[in-house]
């Protein structure tokens, strides 16, 4: 589903804090699995993660996202489409389709209510706000947290807040599921959970990318594929 | 199209979220907002329809006035300058006009009395303004005591209670027949308070006026549009004033707007972060600033404008009546006639929505470019 040829991402190009990231990076992911990228702190794994999830660009390589549709490219059938080179428009369309996601922080906007910011990522699209307050509500319910549908975002409790994220990264029905160390704040009974719901995203066909260092994620059974990293590049099995 | 509207509506419903969720900033940010525009509308409706007013009044004015003057002041002109005015070519009819000043100590006003060359009216009668009639309680059939100035009193009666386009041409006048008119005043027979004037072609004024002065040195020609010009510049510069006084609070409210649009704070910020980690477009959260900075504006505007309508035309602009009005016109009072100009609303909101608004989106359209993928790492 996504293909990385040599990705390479250096910060501060020609300074003298001049840093590499990624250093050269080849790897494909593959539709439907779950993938997890394993390293330490500063192993690259949440630039890579971002430069997947079309947040960011490469400083040079390539990144191939396949089956998705952008309006206004033309393009051959299902074939491929190199991310790397399209206009920040197109990029964020790419985005907005095929990636749903999970930060380490839940990042949810402190002051209006959780069911709007579950609503938040389909606001651009145009759809009727009726109807995207009904998706809304569904996955909350899928979540078992629509009970706060209608309270603040900041009045929820770690769990809570983890689970209303996952509804967002759900609300516009994405290929794939992009997770940056989505335990990091949850204790061990709220991670396993949140590896429950991995499991019931996988089942309904969902692609799931997660850059995690915790071994409840990574040991976890649901997991397809493990991949290591450390300073910028894949760790051989 | 439809998607299109959906969508300004979704993005609409998150900037009203946004604008409530900041209630502090950003209602401290439109009462002060709505207090400049109130002003500067204010100074402007006032200034605007007391000059229209001045206009209504001059509209039926004569095309020229002549006045006797004597020590540089104002004297009463004898019957005799009439002849000799008529007879400059191109004055078409000269005739004499009587009108004073009257203080009334009852209610501290001062009324402008006038003897009317189109109507008649009795001895012992007189028709009074809706000013005078408000401030001594008087109406029709009702009868007002004068003093005259021998000390004598004189009653009139009331016929008719004046009802003109315009309050400030009517709202101090008293008409009243001749011979009452010299009666209370003790006016010298044979003169006249001064002579107006029509002239065939009213290209020729300034020549004719330049005549009247030659022949008779004693005598001040007044032009109308002279008249009108002076108007225009007092209230004008009445205005000005006002508004430099006042330029100081303007001048903080732009820093303070400024300040307050054109600054995001670090939450902002990191939400910008995240919307677009969302897949907003940088249009997109432009869009929301957009909106942001048209809902505060453009709620401010209308509400500053209403409560300056509301200000001058209803309750007489107490703020600014003594500055702008000056004091010759204090009283009886009399109700600004509504007037408001399309140009210079046009204008006050191009000098505060738009500047307003732009400066609000500059701010995040430099937020909206940076990489999304910040939001990842906050």
């Amino acid at each position: 589903m996504i293909d990385l040829i040599d990705i390479r991402k250096v910060f501060n190009v020609g300074r003298p804090n001049e840093f590499r990231a990624v250093n050269g990076v080849t790897l494909s992911i593959e539709q439907g699995k779950i993938s997890v990228l394993k390293g330490p702190s500063g192993s690259g794994k949440t630039t890579l993660l971002s430069m997947m999830g079309c947040m960011s660009r490469p400083t040079s390589g390539r990144i191939k996202v396949c089956g998705v549709k952008i309006s206004g490219i033309a393009q051959d059938g299902d074939r491929a489409i190199e991310v790397t080179s399209l206009p920040e428009r197109f990029l964020t369309e790419v985005r907005r389709k095929t990636f749903g996601f999970i930060f380490q922080q839940s990042n949810l906007i402190r002051g209006i209510t959780v069911i709007e910011n579950v609503m938040l990522p389909a606001y651009p699209y145009g759809a009727k706000h009726s109807d995207l307050r009904v998706r809304a509500m569904s996955l909350l319910k899928l979540f078992n947290i629509s009970d706060h549908a209608l309270h603040r975002a900041e009045w929820l409790s770690g769990g809570e807040a983890q689970r209303a994220t996952i509804a967002r990264a759900l609300m516009n029905d994405p290929f794939a599921i992009i997770a940056d160390e989505p335990t990091a704040h949850l204790d061990t009974k709220l991670s396993r959970e949140f590896m429950e719901i991995v499991a019931r995203l996988k089942e309904d066909g969902k692609t799931a990318l997660i850059a995690s260092h915790d071994p409840i994620v990574y040991e976890s059974p649901v997991v397809d594929r493990v991949v290591s990293m450390r300073d910028g590049m894949l760790v051989p099995d | 199209m439809g998607k299109s509207i959906e969508r300004q509506r979704n993005i609409i419903d998150f900037t009203l979220s946004s604008l409530l969720r900041r209630k502090g900033k950003n209602i401290s940010l439109m009462i002060v907002y709505t207090v400049i525009v109130f002003v500067l509308a204010s100074v402007m409706f006032f200034t605007h329809s007391i000059k229209k007013e001045a206009h209504l009044i001059l509209k039926d004015a004569p095309e020229m006035v002549v006045q006797k003057m004597i020590a540089g002041r104002h004297e009463l002109i004898p019957e005799g300058y009439m002849e000799k005015i008529g007879g400059i070519r191109g004055v078409g009819s000269v005739h004499g006009r009587l009108w004073g000043y009257y203080y009334d100590p009852t209610v501290g006003a001062n009324y402008t009395l006038l003897v009317p060359q189109d109507r008649k009216i009795e001895s012992g009668e007189i028709i009074i303004g809706n000013g005078i009639s408000r401030s001594r309680l008087a109406y029709e059939g009702d009868i007002i005591g004068f003093r005259s100035y021998d000390g004598s009193p004189m009653n009139l009666a009331i016929k008719e209670i004046l009802s003109y386009d315009s309050e400030l041409v009517s709202s101090d006048l008293v008409l009243i027949s001749r011979d009452d008119f010299m009666t209370l005043f003790g006016m010298p027979k044979g003169h006249f308070t001064d002579l107006a004037l029509s002239v065939r072609n009213p290209r020729e004024l300034p020549t004719i006026a330049q005549k009247i002065s030659d022949l008779l040195p004693d005598t001040r020609p007044i032009i109308r549009n002279e008249i009108e010009r002076t108007y225009d510049s007092v209230f004008d510069w009445r205005g000005g004033v006002m508004v430099l006084i006042l330029s100081t609070a303007l001048l903080s409210f732009v820093i303070f707007a400024w300040e307050k649009a054109s600054g995001l704070s670090a939450d902002e910020k990191r939400e910008i972060g995240i919307l677009k980690g969302l897949g907003w477009e940088t249009s997109d959260v432009i869009m929301i600033k957009f909106w942001e900075g048209v809902v505060v504006s453009l709620s401010s505007f209308l509400v500053g404008i209403i409560l300056a309508y509301i200000h001058v035309f209803f309750t007489h602009a107490p703020l600014f009546e003594h500055t702008l009005k000056g004091w010759a016109i204090l009283y009886p009072e009399f109700r600004l006639t509504p007037f408001v100009d399309a140009y210079q609303i046009f204008t006050l909101f191009f000098l505060t929505v738009v500047p307003y608004t732009v400066a609000t989106i500059i701010p995040a359209w430099r937020a909206a470019t940076v990489d999304p993928d910040s939001a990842m790492r906050t």
